[in-house]
This record gives C-alpha cells, structure tokens and sequence, in this order.
C-alpha cells in the first residue's frame, strides 16, 4: 500500500464537520420553535378521515358515523380534559370560531360528564363533539396523544396535522398557507 | 500512572452506588423523586420497576455512565500486561468519556430531581410499551455493546498519540472488540424480536432511525473486528483500522445524540429537550471533531504495512472492510438525508424501507459468496487454489440443488410460483455453510481421526465458523420470510374461521379479564392442520389505566420452520372483532443466527492467544 496522501486524511474530518453543522442547524430551528420533529407527515395526508361509529359528547344515544363539512374546510381537533395543554390552546380555539371556523372535536379518551363540564365552563368552539373514550378513532388516525390538530379541506380530505398547541403562530404560519375556503 | 485501575475502581463503586439509590427509590415507589413519578406506578410489579430506571431518559444515562465505568474497571484490571504509559493512556481516554457524560447528565439531566412541594399520589406508569421481558434486557445489553467500542476507540487513541501502531495494540484492541460486538449483536435481536412480537405489526425490522443508529456501529464493529485480524497477523490496513475503531465508537456516540436530542421521534426517541441537543452535540464535535484530527494530523506517520498478492485474505478482508463500508455509508446516508433536508428547509422526506432493501439485497449476497471462498485463502499469496476448487464446486452444486428442492417445496408449500429471490438467498447461503463445513473437515483430516482433528481446531477458527454460518442462517430467515410470509386482516365473530397458507383459524372464545396495572380481553383462536388442532393462540388487547394506554399482546405459536402469529385488532361491535393472521416461515433463523454471531464473537475472545503474557506470538 502507498502512503496516503495527506489532504485524503482529512476526509472524514471534513464529512464529521459537515455533519455537525446540519445537527446545529436543527437544533437551532428546534428552539427557534421552526422545527417540531413531531409533525411528521401524517400517513392520513391526502385521504379521508377513517371511518368511525361514535356517539356524540352531549348525546350518548346518537351515533353518528359521518360529519357534515357544508362544502368548508374545518379542523379536527383532539382533546381531553385530562390535556393541560389542551386547556392552554383552548382560548384560541374559542376565537377561531368567532370568527366563522368550523371546528370539529374528538374528545380523546375522556370522561362524558367531565367533558361537558369543561365546554359548560370554559366555552364551546366545536360544531359537533365525537366521543371517542376507547381512542378507536384516534388510534385509526395515528393520533399520538392530544392535542393534535387535522386540517379538512372542503371536500374532507386530510391536508395537514398538526401534534401540540394549536396558537396564532400555527394558524398563521401553518394553516391559512394552505390556502383552504373556511368561509 | 499506577493510580489509574484505583481511580477506574472509585469510579465504578460510586456509579453503583448512584445507581443502586435511583433503584432503590424506584423499588420503594418514592414519588417525591421526579423519575419515579413520571415513569413508575405502585401497581407495576417489581421487575418492570427495575427496568423503568432504564426506561427513561436520566435513567438510562445513568446506566450508560455505569457501564463504561465497568468496561473501564475491567481494562484497568485485566491489562496487568499492558505497557504501564499505553495503560494510562487508555483508562485517561475512557475517563474523559465518562466526564463527559458525567457532566450531561448533572447539567441537564439530573436523575435525582425532587417534586417535595407537589408530591403525586401515584405515578404517570412506564410507557405500557416497555411492559415486557425483551424491554428489561435489551437496553443494557445495546449499551454494554455501544460503550464496549469505547475500549477499541481508547486504544486507537492511545495508539495513535505514541505513534505506535504495531501488532500488539491490534492484539490488545481485539477480545474487546468482540466482546463488545457480540453485546451489541444480542442487543439488535432482542430489539428486533420485541419489536416483531409487542408492537404487534409482525416485522422484525423497520429501518427506524433508531434501529439505524444501533446498525451503523454494528457495521463498522463489523468491519473492524476483520480488519484488526488483518493488521495484527500481517500488520496492514493499519491506518483505516484506527478509522474504524473511532469510527465505530463515533456511531455510537452519535446514536446517543439522535435518540436524545429530540431531532427523531420514533418509540425509542425520549423526551426531548434542545438543550440537551445542543450539550451532546458540543461533547460530539469535542470527542469526533476531535480524535478525526488526530487521526488526519497522526496517521501519515504510521507505517504502511507488508505487501501481499492479489489472490489473498488480505485482498478478501479489504473487500469485506469495502463491502461494510459501503452498507454503512447506505445507512447513513438514509437516516440522516431526511434530517438536512429539513436542516436546509427543502420540506420533509422520509426514505423507506424500499430503498433500504434496495440497496442491502445486491451488497449482502456477494458478500455471503466470499464469505464462502475467504477462508481457503492464505495469508499473503494463495497458491492452494487447486486443492479448493474441486471443493468449491462440490459446495456449490450442493447449495444449488438442496435450493432448488427447498424453494420448489416451499413454494408448493405456500402456493406461490418458484420465486427466484428465495432460491439465490438459499443458494447463497447453503454454499457459505457447506463451503465452510468443508472447509473445516479438510483442516480437520490432517490428525489422527476426524474427532480429535475436530477439537485441535483452534477456538477463534471454531468461533469464526459459527459467526459465518450465523449469517448464513440470518440470511435464511430474512429471506424466506419476506417472500412466503403471508397476512390477513379479518372481521371475525365467535365460531368464524380462516385459512391462511394452509393453517385454519377459527376464533372460539373470547374473555375479558383483570392484570395488575391493566384491564384487558383475550381471544382463543384455535388453529388447525387439517382436521388436528395445532395449538390455541391467545392474543390479548390490553387497557393501562395510569396511562390510559390500548396495547397489542400479539399470541404466536413458534418453530423452526415457522411462526403462526395472532394479533388482536378492535372490537367492531356486535361481537365482531378485526383479527390480523400471518404466517411466518423460517423468521425465528433470524434471532438464531444472530444468537450464533454472538457466540462466535464470545468464543473468540476465550483462545488462548489472548490468555498468553509478555511476547507476542504470531
């Protein structure tokens, strides 16, 4: 074997480097908060909720086994009232229906009567509540716990998701770019 | 320099004290202990408690920083022999390791965190997931694996500041290697049958990106035990030896990093923390950074090594050594293009298994081939190939033709058309072990008799053996079950049944029932082989109150040639229940012949070689 010349010992050193550069810059992004590994791309993208068989939050006798979307986008969201971060993203949830944004809950594994305490108290920003209290829907979903947001476009296909708070940031930055009719 | 085995010795019995007190709080259901309440619960019984003190992130660090304590207790204490500055050096190495790690885990995670002003009632449960037997034993044997190529990366160190790369620190590199290289090997099975039987999906490997992290310095463990052998007998290859010494401890390293920074989520990522990202990847580019321009600045001084002719095992172990790093580099590559393409903002990408598979079929079968041919070559220059090739042909006309049958039975078996990806991986494989078996009777046949030829075969030739042939049987049982598995996933009510390759199912109970830390509803499904009853499968859907958790307790009736496998999916109302069927032949050859390189791994480091002191005898 013949000496290796000097520049190719640097390899490795030079590949390492470039490597630790690509870990800063996501780090970076992580605690810039641009960078959630936990969205990863919902293997739901493009297709249309499972199908389910759930009784409603206020009414334990209806089942109901499809939702209404009136030709609108709208949001699926997961929650609990056993979700501290659920309570947190709750507010804004409540302003996004002011503001005319059709909201879907599926109440994740969670008490009836607790929930509608909760609704009682804090306000109600759901259309209609699914009560999924085995998580059947959830774990069909790929729901890793709550809260966890789906966003439906018009015709009920799964557009994005979102794992954690949903805030104005993530509205704004997230949601409104995918350029959906919620009106 | 004489105080290093002391220090190493302090060292360890104070980790295990540490680690005795986290266990302890942990036996004693001490909630005012963070750790304690966030991954234990009273209701779990005590061996799933002593394995939460490793199932979280402080925890495991803990254990980590114990088990590189050990591996440097036991190379201070069993290197008597070692020059005394070369023996300081390595145990300075291995200590810097241990601050290192020492000072993460007291800056940024602390096991011992008290919740004295809200103390909990009861604890958040372990991850309902990391409720089983597999789950207690596979982290401390990946990690004594992991940290065990710290040993080989200390050496190469050590080695690399003197300058003196001679035979002798290969030599002293090797039992360590493969000792550490055997632990990580179990460590990967046992991943891989706890993934195959608790996570309920039936695979036994999914290319995660952790499961790539604990691949990448098996690989590169891999390659180096075969170039160590290399540079200690002819003494060549010594500079990319030291590269894959410290590139193998590299990736473990830089596992580490993935699974705690927070930059993966996967069931093995914990929970995440940017500081802790950033802690690790300061200590990474101190100790990788670091040792990589050792090497660049060091390795010109080290001494190319002796010539050897195009037909030898040196030629064969560089095109394994090539071979490796090329399967490396695929994993690599795939684990890590998805992160800087979301480093670089160009969207997320996920690469699949496809690519994986793609890229690892056409690199592992030429590597099996010569695998067969490697050990008839002779150090230096082989002028024996005459005498090999009449065996050579035999090997191969008997692989072919007991592939042949075997595909054709198999096929007939499962009601599929000859596959030809099952017949080359048989072939393949069938030639390695007969071409060796051969192998070993003509080395044996020189004593008087077979037997006694048998047993002056020296160990590290047996163990080599019984690795190579692992491989063969791993590579029977990957093979196979890719092509003739088959799966089903069924609505069933009470009494209903199903054929699934021949095998029929029939669901004929289902129980609900109470387990100590979860309810949960078990199913009889009793199959059939004709008209005799096989066994009764009894998979269990289970509900975890503490953490309000649906686990999958997947039922299997396992053998040799085949695994039934039942997985108890939802309940669909009105008694109906989705019940999933595969039938696995020939998986189990998979955690077998890793078993089998683990043994050989072991087995190696018992030759009386590396018993013998003072004077090398090559």
């Amino acid at each position: 074997m013949s000496k290796p010349s000097r520049i190719k010992l640097f390899i490795p050193l030079f590949v390492f480097v470039l490597l630790a550069l690509v870990f800063l810059q996501l780090e970076k992004r992580m605690i810039s908060g641009d960078y959630d590994p936990s969205m990863l791309p919902s293997a739901l993208i493009g297709k249309p909720l499972p199908a389910f068989s759930l009784t409603t939050l206020d009414n334990a006798d209806l089942v109901i086994s499809t939702i209404d979307l009136n030709n609108k986008a709208a949001l699926i969201n997961v929650w609990a009232t056993w979700c501290v971060s659920c309570r947190v993203e709750h507010a804004y949830l409540n302003t996004l229906a002011e503001n005319g944004i059709t909201i879907f809950g599926l109440n994740y594994k969670d008490d009836r009567q607790k929930a509608n305490q909760w609704l009682a108290r804090l306000g109600n920003p759901y259309q209609l509540n699914l009560f999924d209290v085995d998580g059947k829907l959830g774990l069909n979903m790929g729901v890793y716990g709550a809260p966890e947001t789906y966003v439906l476009d018009a015709n009920g296909i799964v557009r994005y998701r979102h794992v954690g708070v949903v805030d104005n940031k993530v509205w704004q930055s997230k949601i409104l770019p995918l350029g959906l009719n919620w009106q | 320099m004489r105080l290093g085995p002391l220090l190493a010795l302090g060292q360890w019995l104070f980790l295990v004290v540490a680690f005795i007190c986290l266990s302890y709080a942990f036996l004693t259901d001490d909630f005012s202990v963070k750790l304690v309440a966030m991954h234990s619960n009273s209701a779990l019984p005590w061996y799933f408690k002593m394995s939460a003190v490793w199932g979280n992130h402080e925890g495991s660090l803990l254990l980590w920083v114990l088990i590189l304590a050990s591996w440097t207790l036991a190379v201070g204490y069993a290197s008597q022999s070692l020059p005394l500055d070369m023996r300081a050096r390595v145990l300075a190495v291995l200590g810097m390791i241990s601050i290192g790690f020492l000072m993460f885990i007291i800056f940024t995670s602390n096991p011992f965190e008290r919740l004295l002003l809200n103390p909990v009632a009861d604890g958040n449960d372990l991850n309902p997931l990391l409720q089983d037997f597999g789950l207690i034993i596979h982290p401390p044997m990946l990690y004594i694996g992991y940290v065990g190529f710290s040993v080989a990366f200390a050496f190469a160190i050590a080695a690399l500041m003197t300058g003196n790369l001679d035979a002798a620190w290969a030599r002293w590199s090797r039992p360590w290697t493969n000792v550490a290289w055997a632990f990580l090997t179990i460590g990967i099975a046992l991943g891989s049958w706890w993934a195959y039987y608790e996570l309920g999906w039936g695979g036994w490997w999914f290319w995660d990106p952790v499961e790539n992290a604990s691949f990448m310095p098996w690989l590169a463990g891999t390659a180096l035990i075969h170039s160590l052998a290399a540079t200690e007998k002819r003494g060549v290859f010594r500079s990319w030896t030291v590269l894959l010494a410290i590139l193998a401890f590299s990736l473990s390293l830089l596992g580490t990093f993935l699974v705690r920074s927070g930059i993966l989520v996967s069931v093995h990522a914990f929970a995440s923390d940017p500081t802790r990202g950033l802690f690790i990847l300061a200590f990474l580019v101190l100790v990788i950074g670091g040792s990589l321009l050792l090497y660049a600045i060091k390795a010109p001084a080290i001494r190319s090594g002796a010539k050897f002719g195009l037909l030898s095992r040196e030629t064969f172990l560089l095109i394994n050594n090539i071979l490796l790093a090329i399967a490396l580099s695929v994993v690599l590559l795939g684990t890590l293009f998805p992160l800087a393409s979301s480093a670089l903002n160009l969207g997320s990408y996920s690469v699949g298994p496809p690519y994986f598979n793609a890229m690892f079929v056409p690199l592992s079968l030429p590597m099996i081939v010569l695998m067969g041919i490697a050990p008839y070559i002779s150090w230096k220059r082989s002028n024996k190939i005459s005498t090999a090739i009449p065996k050579w042909l035999i090997a191969a006309f008997v692989a072919l033709l007991l592939a042949g049958l075997g595909t054709f039975s198999l096929s007939n078996q499962y009601q599929q058309d000859f596959n030809w990806l099952a017949f080359i991986t048989l072939a393949v494989s069938l030639w390695l072990i007969v071409s060796t078996a051969l192998h070993m009777l003509s080395k044996a046949k020189h004593q008087q008799g077979l037997i006694t030829g048998l047993k002056r075969l020296s160990v590290s030739y047996w163990a080599m053996v019984i690795a190579h042939c692992g491989i063969a049987v791993a590579a029977i049982g990957i093979g196979l079950t890719s092509v003739y598995e088959q799966q089903k996933d069924v609505r069933m009510l009470l009494g209903d049944d199903i054929s699934v390759s021949g095998y029929r199912y029939q669901l004929t109970a289902i129980n609900t029932f109470e387990g100590p830390n979860f309810s949960g509803t078990r199913g009889d499904i009793t199959v059939f082989d004709g008209d005799t009853v096989i066994t009764v499968l009894q998979p269990e859907k289970r509900f975890y109150y503490a953490a309000r958790n649906v686990m999958t307790e997947a039922a299997i009736d396992p053998s040799l040639t085949r695994d039934l496998y039942v997985a108890l999916g939802e309940e669909l109302g009105e008694g109906a229940w989705a019940v999933r069927v595969h039938v696995k032949p020939f998986v189990r050859c998979i955690w077998l012949g890793a078993l089998m390189m683990a043994f050989g791994g072991f087995l190696a480091v018992t030759d009386k070689r590396y018993r013998s002191k003072g004077a090398l005898n090559v």
